[in-house]
Protein backbone atom coordinates (compact mmCIF):
# COMPACT_ATOMS: atom_id res chain seq x y z
CA UNK A 1 0.00 0.00 0.00
CA UNK A 2 1.44 3.08 -1.08
CA UNK A 3 1.29 6.64 0.14
CA UNK A 4 -1.68 7.15 -2.47
CA UNK A 5 -3.25 4.53 -1.90
CA UNK A 6 -3.27 5.87 2.25
CA UNK A 7 -4.35 9.17 0.88
CA UNK A 8 -7.15 7.71 -0.64
CA UNK A 9 -8.76 5.86 1.69
CA UNK A 10 -8.30 8.68 4.36
CA UNK A 11 -10.01 11.22 2.52
CA UNK A 12 -12.76 8.47 1.53
CA UNK A 13 -13.18 8.16 5.18
CA UNK A 14 -13.80 11.64 6.20
CA UNK A 15 -15.62 12.65 3.26
CA UNK A 16 -18.11 9.54 4.25
CA UNK A 17 -18.24 10.82 7.34
CA UNK A 18 -19.08 14.11 6.52
CA UNK A 19 -21.76 13.06 4.08
CA UNK A 20 -23.25 10.82 7.30
CA UNK A 21 -23.18 13.92 9.17
CA UNK A 22 -24.91 16.07 6.55
CA UNK A 23 -27.98 14.23 6.25
CA UNK A 24 -28.22 13.63 10.19
CA UNK A 25 -26.41 16.70 11.79
CA UNK A 26 -29.58 18.49 14.03
CA UNK A 27 -28.58 22.04 13.56
CA UNK A 28 -28.58 23.01 9.62
CA UNK A 29 -25.75 25.36 10.10
CA UNK A 30 -23.59 22.15 11.43
CA UNK A 31 -24.68 20.55 8.25
CA UNK A 32 -23.62 23.16 5.90
CA UNK A 33 -20.36 22.56 8.03
CA UNK A 34 -20.21 19.50 7.34
CA UNK A 35 -20.97 19.72 3.78
CA UNK A 36 -17.79 22.35 3.80
CA UNK A 37 -15.95 19.66 4.70
CA UNK A 38 -17.48 16.97 2.71
CA UNK A 39 -16.29 19.63 -1.00
CA UNK A 40 -12.90 20.04 0.47
CA UNK A 41 -12.26 15.84 1.02
CA UNK A 42 -13.45 15.65 -2.94
CA UNK A 43 -11.19 18.22 -3.78
CA UNK A 44 -8.22 16.07 -2.10
CA UNK A 45 -9.92 13.36 -4.29
CA UNK A 46 -9.80 14.91 -7.12
CA UNK A 47 -6.21 16.16 -6.80
CA UNK A 48 -4.95 12.44 -6.04
CA UNK A 49 -6.92 11.81 -10.00
CA UNK A 50 -4.79 14.60 -11.19
CA UNK A 51 -7.71 16.87 -12.15
CA UNK A 52 -5.88 19.80 -10.54
CA UNK A 53 -7.89 22.58 -12.34
CA UNK A 54 -11.26 21.43 -11.66
CA UNK A 55 -10.01 20.75 -8.05
CA UNK A 56 -8.76 24.18 -7.07
CA UNK A 57 -12.46 25.20 -9.07
CA UNK A 58 -13.95 23.28 -6.78
CA UNK A 59 -12.90 25.11 -3.33
CA UNK A 60 -12.67 28.15 -4.76
CA UNK A 61 -16.68 28.38 -6.79
CA UNK A 62 -17.87 25.90 -4.14
CA UNK A 63 -16.63 26.43 -0.48
CA UNK A 64 -15.50 30.15 -1.45
CA UNK A 65 -19.47 31.25 -2.62
CA UNK A 66 -21.94 28.49 -2.59
CA UNK A 67 -21.23 27.48 0.43
CA UNK A 68 -21.57 30.53 2.18
CA UNK A 69 -24.43 31.60 -0.04
CA UNK A 70 -25.75 28.29 2.13
CA UNK A 71 -24.25 29.83 5.50
CA UNK A 72 -25.93 32.79 4.96
CA UNK A 73 -29.63 31.50 4.58
CA UNK A 74 -29.01 29.20 7.05
CA UNK A 75 -28.49 31.91 9.65
CA UNK A 76 -30.55 34.30 8.36
CA UNK A 77 -33.61 32.08 8.09
CA UNK A 78 -35.07 31.24 11.76
CA UNK A 79 -35.82 27.42 11.28
CA UNK A 80 -38.00 25.52 14.01
CA UNK A 81 -35.56 22.60 14.12
CA UNK A 82 -37.87 21.04 16.56
CA UNK A 83 -40.86 20.61 14.38
CA UNK A 84 -38.60 19.65 11.28
CA UNK A 85 -37.06 16.46 13.38
CA UNK A 86 -40.59 15.43 14.50
CA UNK A 87 -40.88 11.57 12.40
CA UNK A 88 -37.41 11.89 11.19
CA UNK A 89 -36.38 8.03 12.05
CA UNK A 90 -39.39 6.96 11.26
CA UNK A 91 -38.54 6.49 7.11
CA UNK A 92 -34.93 5.19 8.54
CA UNK A 93 -35.55 1.72 8.08
CA UNK A 94 -36.90 2.10 4.16
CA UNK A 95 -34.33 4.41 3.25
CA UNK A 96 -31.32 2.48 4.90
CA UNK A 97 -32.34 -0.25 3.12
CA UNK A 98 -32.44 1.72 -0.31
CA UNK A 99 -29.23 3.07 0.25
CA UNK A 100 -27.88 -0.32 1.28
CA UNK A 101 -29.34 -1.71 -2.08
CA UNK A 102 -28.20 1.15 -4.57
CA UNK A 103 -24.67 1.46 -2.40
CA UNK A 104 -23.99 -2.65 -2.65
CA UNK A 105 -25.11 -3.30 -6.39
CA UNK A 106 -23.09 -0.61 -7.64
CA UNK A 107 -19.93 -1.28 -5.68
CA UNK A 108 -20.12 -4.66 -6.55
CA UNK A 109 -20.24 -4.15 -10.42
CA UNK A 110 -17.96 -0.79 -10.35
CA UNK A 111 -15.30 -2.85 -8.36
CA UNK A 112 -15.53 -6.18 -9.84
CA UNK A 113 -15.83 -3.90 -13.55
CA UNK A 114 -13.63 -1.68 -13.43
CA UNK A 115 -10.14 -3.14 -12.52
CA UNK A 116 -8.05 -0.27 -14.43
CA UNK A 117 -5.41 0.52 -12.69
CA UNK A 118 -2.56 1.82 -15.20
CA UNK A 119 -3.08 5.26 -16.11
CA UNK A 120 -2.64 5.79 -19.91
CA UNK A 121 -1.44 8.94 -20.27
CA UNK A 122 -2.83 11.45 -22.19
CA UNK A 123 -1.29 12.71 -25.66
CA UNK A 124 -0.45 16.31 -23.82
CA UNK A 125 0.95 14.69 -21.11
CA UNK A 126 3.53 12.56 -23.35
CA UNK A 127 4.03 15.49 -25.12
CA UNK A 128 5.56 17.35 -22.31
CA UNK A 129 7.46 13.92 -20.86
CA UNK A 130 9.42 13.90 -24.05
CA UNK A 131 9.56 17.43 -24.22
CA UNK A 132 11.00 17.48 -20.45
CA UNK A 133 8.01 20.79 -19.81
CA UNK A 134 5.59 20.53 -17.43
CA UNK A 135 2.23 18.96 -17.75
CA UNK A 136 -0.43 21.63 -17.01
CA UNK A 137 -4.31 20.09 -16.44
CA UNK A 138 -5.49 23.72 -16.33
CA UNK A 139 -3.85 24.40 -19.58
CA UNK A 140 -5.41 20.94 -21.29
CA UNK A 141 -8.96 21.98 -19.77
CA UNK A 142 -8.64 25.67 -21.02
CA UNK A 143 -7.87 24.48 -25.08
CA UNK A 144 -10.69 22.08 -25.10
CA UNK A 145 -12.73 24.85 -23.40
CA UNK A 146 -12.19 27.60 -25.53
CA UNK A 147 -12.03 25.38 -29.11
CA UNK A 148 -14.40 22.45 -28.98
CA UNK A 149 -16.53 23.58 -26.37
CA UNK A 150 -16.78 27.60 -26.81
CA UNK A 151 -20.56 27.99 -27.64
CA UNK A 152 -21.73 25.62 -24.56
CA UNK A 153 -19.61 27.34 -22.51
CA UNK A 154 -21.36 30.82 -23.76
CA UNK A 155 -24.21 29.17 -23.13
CA UNK A 156 -23.08 28.30 -19.32
CA UNK A 157 -22.30 31.80 -18.87
CA UNK A 158 -26.11 32.76 -20.10
CA UNK A 159 -26.99 30.31 -17.34
CA UNK A 160 -25.03 32.23 -14.58
CA UNK A 161 -26.63 35.35 -15.54
CA UNK A 162 -30.09 34.08 -15.56
CA UNK A 163 -29.80 32.61 -12.01
CA UNK A 164 -28.47 35.84 -11.44
CA UNK A 165 -31.28 37.78 -12.58
CA UNK A 166 -33.35 35.29 -10.64
CA UNK A 167 -32.57 35.46 -7.43
CA UNK A 168 -31.86 39.22 -7.36
CA UNK A 169 -35.77 39.37 -9.18
CA UNK A 170 -37.41 37.25 -7.02
CA UNK A 171 -35.81 38.78 -3.43
CA UNK A 172 -35.99 42.00 -4.41
CA UNK A 173 -38.44 43.84 -2.51
CA UNK A 174 -39.38 47.68 -2.20
CA UNK A 175 -39.73 48.73 1.43
CA UNK A 176 -43.10 51.14 1.52
CA UNK A 177 -42.16 53.43 3.82
CA UNK A 178 -39.02 54.69 1.43
CA UNK A 179 -38.96 58.48 0.56
CA UNK A 180 -37.09 57.06 -2.44
CA UNK A 181 -37.80 59.07 -5.16
CA UNK A 182 -36.80 58.07 -9.05
CA UNK A 183 -34.76 60.68 -10.96
CA UNK A 184 -35.06 60.17 -14.63
CA UNK A 185 -38.63 60.54 -13.12
CA UNK A 186 -38.08 64.13 -11.62
CA UNK A 187 -35.84 65.11 -14.78
CA UNK A 188 -38.96 63.97 -17.12
CA UNK A 189 -41.35 66.52 -15.56
CA UNK A 190 -43.08 69.02 -17.11
CA UNK A 191 -44.18 72.15 -15.88
CA UNK A 192 -47.55 71.08 -15.92
CA UNK A 193 -47.37 68.05 -13.86
CA UNK A 194 -47.20 70.14 -11.39
CA UNK A 195 -49.09 73.67 -11.47
CA UNK A 196 -52.19 74.27 -13.03
CA UNK A 197 -52.53 77.41 -14.82
CA UNK A 198 -56.73 78.29 -14.38
CA UNK A 199 -58.23 81.07 -16.70
CA UNK A 200 -59.90 83.73 -14.36
CA UNK A 201 -61.28 87.17 -15.77
CA UNK A 202 -60.37 90.25 -13.93
CA UNK A 203 -63.77 91.51 -13.43
CA UNK A 204 -66.73 89.28 -12.89
CA UNK A 205 -70.59 89.82 -14.33
CA UNK A 206 -73.17 90.91 -11.08
CA UNK A 207 -74.67 87.62 -10.13
CA UNK A 208 -78.62 88.06 -10.69
CA UNK A 209 -80.17 88.04 -7.41
CA UNK A 210 -81.61 84.83 -5.77
CA UNK A 211 -84.54 86.07 -5.54
CA UNK A 212 -85.69 86.59 -8.74
CA UNK A 213 -84.49 82.71 -9.72
CA UNK A 214 -87.51 80.89 -8.65
CA UNK A 215 -89.89 83.05 -9.90
CA UNK A 216 -88.21 81.97 -13.42
CA UNK A 217 -88.57 78.83 -12.91
CA UNK A 218 -92.27 78.73 -11.91
CA UNK B 1 -2.86 -3.05 -3.02
CA UNK B 2 -3.29 -0.27 -5.81
CA UNK B 3 -6.01 2.18 -6.49
CA UNK B 4 -8.32 0.80 -9.47
CA UNK B 5 -11.15 2.92 -11.38
CA UNK B 6 -13.66 0.42 -8.74
CA UNK B 7 -12.01 2.22 -5.60
CA UNK B 8 -13.10 6.07 -7.21
CA UNK B 9 -16.81 4.38 -8.82
CA UNK B 10 -17.29 2.77 -5.66
CA UNK B 11 -17.04 6.15 -3.53
CA UNK B 12 -19.12 7.95 -5.92
CA UNK B 13 -21.52 5.16 -5.43
CA UNK B 14 -21.30 5.40 -1.47
CA UNK B 15 -21.64 9.06 -1.43
CA UNK B 16 -25.06 8.84 -3.84
CA UNK B 17 -26.77 6.30 -1.33
CA UNK B 18 -25.83 8.53 1.65
CA UNK B 19 -27.43 11.91 -0.25
CA UNK B 20 -30.37 9.30 -1.54
CA UNK B 21 -30.87 8.24 2.46
CA UNK B 22 -30.53 11.87 3.57
CA UNK B 23 -33.35 12.71 0.67
CA UNK B 24 -35.52 10.28 2.91
CA UNK B 25 -34.64 10.97 6.30
CA UNK B 26 -35.13 15.22 5.85
CA UNK B 27 -38.10 14.75 3.65
CA UNK B 28 -39.41 17.99 5.60
CA UNK B 29 -36.39 20.33 5.89
CA UNK B 30 -35.97 21.57 2.75
CA UNK B 31 -32.35 23.30 3.10
CA UNK B 32 -30.98 19.86 3.55
CA UNK B 33 -32.44 18.24 0.98
CA UNK B 34 -30.89 20.96 -0.82
CA UNK B 35 -27.79 19.88 0.38
CA UNK B 36 -28.02 16.34 -0.59
CA UNK B 37 -29.10 17.44 -3.82
CA UNK B 38 -25.43 19.33 -4.19
CA UNK B 39 -24.26 15.71 -2.47
CA UNK B 40 -25.47 14.09 -5.10
CA UNK B 41 -23.99 16.35 -7.92
CA UNK B 42 -20.58 16.04 -6.27
CA UNK B 43 -21.07 11.67 -6.43
CA UNK B 44 -22.40 12.02 -10.36
CA UNK B 45 -18.83 14.33 -10.73
CA UNK B 46 -16.19 12.47 -8.60
CA UNK B 47 -17.23 9.24 -11.29
CA UNK B 48 -17.08 11.66 -14.26
CA UNK B 49 -13.29 12.63 -12.63
CA UNK B 50 -12.22 9.36 -12.23
CA UNK B 51 -12.90 7.88 -15.71
CA UNK B 52 -11.79 10.92 -17.14
CA UNK B 53 -8.38 10.30 -15.04
CA UNK B 54 -8.62 6.53 -16.09
CA UNK B 55 -9.60 6.67 -19.67
CA UNK B 56 -7.02 9.32 -20.52
CA UNK B 57 -9.38 12.12 -21.84
CA UNK B 58 -9.97 15.12 -20.84
CA UNK B 59 -13.45 15.92 -21.94
CA UNK B 60 -14.95 14.49 -18.57
CA UNK B 61 -13.28 17.55 -16.63
CA UNK B 62 -15.14 19.55 -19.18
CA UNK B 63 -18.54 17.93 -18.20
CA UNK B 64 -17.48 18.28 -14.56
CA UNK B 65 -17.14 21.99 -15.13
CA UNK B 66 -20.57 22.33 -17.10
CA UNK B 67 -21.80 20.44 -13.82
CA UNK B 68 -20.23 22.83 -11.04
CA UNK B 69 -21.53 25.74 -13.25
CA UNK B 70 -25.56 24.55 -13.43
CA UNK B 71 -25.21 23.15 -10.28
CA UNK B 72 -24.10 27.14 -9.05
CA UNK B 73 -26.92 28.18 -10.81
CA UNK B 74 -29.46 25.69 -9.21
CA UNK B 75 -28.35 26.51 -5.57
CA UNK B 76 -28.11 30.09 -6.08
CA UNK B 77 -32.15 30.18 -7.11
CA UNK B 78 -33.25 27.29 -4.66
CA UNK B 79 -32.35 29.62 -1.98
CA UNK B 80 -33.74 32.54 -3.49
CA UNK B 81 -36.74 30.63 -3.59
CA UNK B 82 -36.13 29.38 0.09
CA UNK B 83 -35.67 32.93 1.47
CA UNK B 84 -39.04 33.80 -0.69
CA UNK B 85 -40.93 31.11 0.68
CA UNK B 86 -39.78 31.75 4.50
CA UNK B 87 -40.83 35.52 3.80
CA UNK B 88 -43.85 34.65 3.01
CA UNK B 89 -44.91 31.49 4.78
CA UNK B 90 -42.80 32.00 8.23
CA UNK B 91 -41.47 28.28 7.41
CA UNK B 92 -39.73 25.62 5.36
CA UNK B 93 -41.36 23.07 5.98
CA UNK B 94 -42.09 21.05 2.89
CA UNK B 95 -45.45 19.51 5.46
CA UNK B 96 -46.95 23.41 5.07
CA UNK B 97 -46.17 23.83 1.26
CA UNK B 98 -49.54 22.63 0.34
CA UNK B 99 -51.31 25.70 -1.70
CA UNK B 100 -51.42 24.65 -5.17
CA UNK B 101 -53.19 21.30 -3.86
CA UNK B 102 -56.37 21.25 -5.86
Amino acid sequence: MDAKTGFFYLFSVVLLFAAFRVITARNPVHAVLYLMLAFSQASAIWLLLKAEFLAIALVLVYLGAVMVLFLFVVMMLDIDVDSMRKGFWKHFPLAALMGAVVALEMAGVLLGGFRLTEEPATAAMAEAAAKGIQYSNAQEVGKLLYTQYVYPIEIAAVILLVAMITAIALTLRQRKDSKFVDASEQVRVKARDRMQLVKVAATRKAEATPAAEPEQAK
Amino acid sequence: MTLTLGHFLSIGAVLFALSVIGIFLNRKNLIVLLMAIELMLLAVNMNFVAFSHFLGDVHGQVFVFFILTVAAAESAIGLAILVLLFRNKNSINVDELNTLKG
